[in-house]
């Protein structure tokens, strides 16, 4: 098993307050991990801390990701290195529609990497297929991102850039929030389209639902700033009846 | 003439720094080494007189010019605009700088000072009629008309414009060889008394271009005019004219910058359009003077009169302006609608970063019957400048049926600057039908995080949101252009966030 990503003993801070608290965790190629924890576990923090939102201290620790020091890049640089945030509450952006907003989005990744930029014509090609996995069509390129779009419709959205950016490390927050069982399935449809050697899936999640259409090969609960318990996909459903007030601090990460 | 023996010694600097660039954002910061003659320093009869004589201008141009001396010397400078600049002294300013080798005007493109035309290289604009012609990769279907301190140094397509029966030619050749059609129209749109920038450059403008297009003709080509300011201590006074007779169409450009230096720089112009009946004027500007720097130190001061008279039925004029450049910006595009059913337009981007200050707008003046006018103004401001939107809707009491839409937007990056919209509004006819929207936003750090991590860089992140705020009105701009103006934007904002 190829290591994808190493996080130790991960301590992150907005302003003066700590919200991860020695966070652990091993990602390896072709491995989903789903994170499940109560609201103000450090879920979220954990996803921008990763992707290199601005406003986090990083106090103690580090992450490591394919052998280097994820900390020192800029969003930008991580993103071109292959990591992909999807997010929670996508923002608006009026004015610039979704075609011409991803292929810049692609195009500067493929310029960083070396690799040749595509053209309007050659990006149309290239986004078809994508575009039919989600059950989507062109005409919903044209529309300025995010801009009007529905609940179900920035998940969709959100899963299309994930399928053309084709990342190595996808981290999806609370996915499947917002979403009706129709665009649950189509959002897992896509998301489980990524899976494959080489690449891994983190998802966030609030609900173990979204579990029965992907399905995790490691399970990890957060609380309180530290994973306090790891295991299978069983582990989920035992959560789902138990709730997470019983769990206290058992384990440390797998 | 005595004045014009005793040419002055040049400014002894304005040699050096050749072609130095000393400010990576703003690419045409660099000065050129011409030979210039120059007009004595200052402002008096002598000197209007002077200009008039360089000209060659018949007795009637030279009168007009003195007459409007005279009305500017008895005004005083504007002082209702939101901006702070100390006082300029007029006496202080070349009025008058050509290139030596301009002194027999070329009469084809091949006689143009070789130095010359590198700096339009330079620049990249166009002025290889043979390349265009032939279809050379980079070169577009755009007639050219350049002008180099104080005077046209070449204009391209003019006998292919010619078989149409389109003059298309520097407003010094108009005043000599079509006297009755400037007679006509000269001062009829922007009074010699106006306001006090306008009757300044009535005494003294020296270049810009008129444009005459005849009844029925849709001109085949873009027009445009490219103003280069280079020589220190010198104004820049533009005058141009358009007129488009019934049934005519014609789509206009205007570009400029400027060295970039440490004193400012004044350009005061006056643009006057005509559209006759059925007619239609598009008129775009992508101004890009030297801002100054970070620091507020240089820059062009631009004192702006623009105005279009919609004269005949049905007849359209639209302004569109995309404003990054200059330290101190005083413009308001504006439309007469004397003609039933006229229309007229005013698509507007403004952006200020550093110290920059913008007061620009448009009036739009309902007379006729029927008559409709859009505003759309998107002001981004940034760093510790100021940003104002200043417009006036007037209806007049004959004005039945009079429609407009005003929409002005502001986006603000960062805490330290300011946008600010004053918009008057004067209905006199119960029939009008007016809607105003405004808006504020800041470029929030979600936006931006948002695309950075889908790999954009900061700079283009700012420039994705900033173009996609402004589309409305980039959008309006001819295709050749609206590239261009694209990158200006987001160039405009460098350094912006962080």
């Amino acid at each position: 098993m190829t290591e994808l990503l190493n996080i130790e003993n991960l301590h992150a801070r907005v302003e003066e307050k700590e919200i991860l608290k020695g966070l652990s965790l091993k990602v390896n190629a072709g491995e989903v991990h789903a994170i499940m924890g109560p609201n103000g576990s450090g879920k979220s923090t954990l996803a921008s801390v990763l992707a290199g939102k601005p406003g986090y201290e990083i106090t103690e620790g580090s992450v490591n990701f394919q052998g280097e020091d994820l900390l020192e890049f800029e969003a930008e640089e991580r993103a071109q290195k292959g990591i992909f945030l999807g997010f929670q509450y996508p923002v608006e952006i009026p004015g610039v529609n979704s075609m011409y907003f991803l292929r810049t989005a692609l195009n500067a990744q493929r310029k960083a990497r070396g690799e040749e930029e595509l053209d309007g014509f050659d990006f149309m090609d290239f986004i078809q297929d994508k575009l039919e996995l989600l059950d989507m069509n062109t005409e919903f390129l044209k529309r300025p991102v995010n801009v009007g779009f529905s609940g179900g419709e920035k998940k969709r959205h959100e899963t299309l850039q994930m399928c053309a950016l084709n990342p190595t490390l996808a981290l999806l927050d609370e996915t499947d929030s917002g979403l009706d069982i129709d665009a649950l399935q189509i959002v897992s449809r896509g998301v489980n389209a990524m899976r494959g050697e080489g690449k891994a899936i983190v998802l966030i999640t609030h609900y173990q639902r979204l579990l029965d259409y992907i399905e995790p090969d490691f399970v990890h609960v957060l609380k309180d700033g530290q994973i306090i318990k790891s295991g299978d996909k069983t582990l989920a459903t035992e959560l789902e009846k138990e709730g997470y007030s019983g769990l206290t601090n058992e384990t440390t990460a797998a | 003439m005595n004045t014009a023996a005793k040419m002055p010694t040049p400014p002894a600097d304005n040699v050096i720094n050749k072609d130095t660039q000393l400010d990576k954002t703003y690419k045409y910061g660099f000065s050129s080494d011409i030979e210039m003659d120059y007009a004595p320093k200052g402002l008096n009869e002598d000197i209007v007189r002077l200009i008039s004589e360089k000209k060659g201008e018949p007795e009637w141009m030279l009168e007009w010019r003195l007459n409007a001396f005279r009305i500017w010397q008895n005004m005083v400078e504007p002082n209702w605009a939101k901006l702070g600049y100390p006082p300029i002294d007029y006496n202080d300013i070349y009025y008058y700088a050509a290139p030596k080798s301009q002194k027999e005007k070329p009469k084809s493109l091949d006689e143009v000072d070789p130095e010359l035309l590198a700096v339009y290289e330079k620049l990249g604009i166009p002025l290889k009629e043979q390349e265009v012609l032939a279809g050379v990769e980079g070169t577009s279907n755009v007639a050219i008309d350049a002008v180099f301190d104080s005077v046209s140094v070449a204009t391209t397509f003019k006998d292919k414009l010619a078989e149409m029966g389109v003059i298309f030619c520097p407003i010094s050749e108009a005043i000599r060889d079509y006297p009755e059609l400037v007679k006509k129209y000269l001062g009829t749109v922007v009074p010699q008394g106006d306001n006090f920038f306008a009757a300044l450059n009535c005494a003294v403008f020296t270049d810009g271009s008129f444009v005459y297009i005849p009844k029925g003709v849709r001109c085949p080509m873009e027009l445009s005019t490219y103003f280069r300011i280079n020589a220190r201590d010198t104004g820049q006074f533009e005058r141009t004219l358009i007129i488009a007779d019934d049934d005519s169409y014609v789509s206009y450009l205007e570009g400029c910058t400027a060295p970039q230096r440490d004193e400012n720089q004044l350009h005061a112009a006056v643009v006057e359009l005509v559209a006759m009946k059925n007619a239609e004027i598009k008129y775009s500007t992508v101004q890009n003077w030297y801002p100054g720097d970070e620091n507020g130190k240089g820059g062009i001061y631009n004192f702006v009169t623009k105005r279009g008279t919609c004269k005949g039925e049905r007849s359209k004029i639209s302004w569109t302006q995309v404003e990054t450049g200059s330290a101190v910006t005083w413009k308001y595009p504006s439309c007469i609608l004397e003609g039933d059913y006229s229309v007229g337009e005013f698509y507007s981007v403004a952006v200020t970063n550093n110290c920059q200050q913008a007061d620009t707008g448009t009036k739009m003046i309902h007379k006729g019957k029927n008559t409709s006018s859009t505003i759309i103004s998107k002001g981004i401001s940034a760093g510790r400048s100021n940003n104002t939107y200043r417009g006036l809707v007037h209806i007049f009491p004959e004005a039945e049926n009079a429609r407009n839409y005003t929409e002005c937007d502001s986006l603000l990056m960062g805490n330290k600057c300011g946008a600010h919209t004053v918009p008057y509004i004067r209905a006199h006819n119960n029939t009008a039908n007016l809607e105003h929207e405004a808006t504020t936003s800041k470029i929030s750090d979600e936006q931006l995080f948002y695309c950075r991590q889908r790999g954009l860089s900061e700079e283009d992140s700012v420039s994705l949101i900033v173009n996609g705020f402004a589309k409305d009105v980039m959008q309006q701009l001819p295709m050749e252009f609206a590239v261009e103006a694209q990158k200006l934007l987001g160039i405009s904002l460098e350094g912006s966030v962080g």
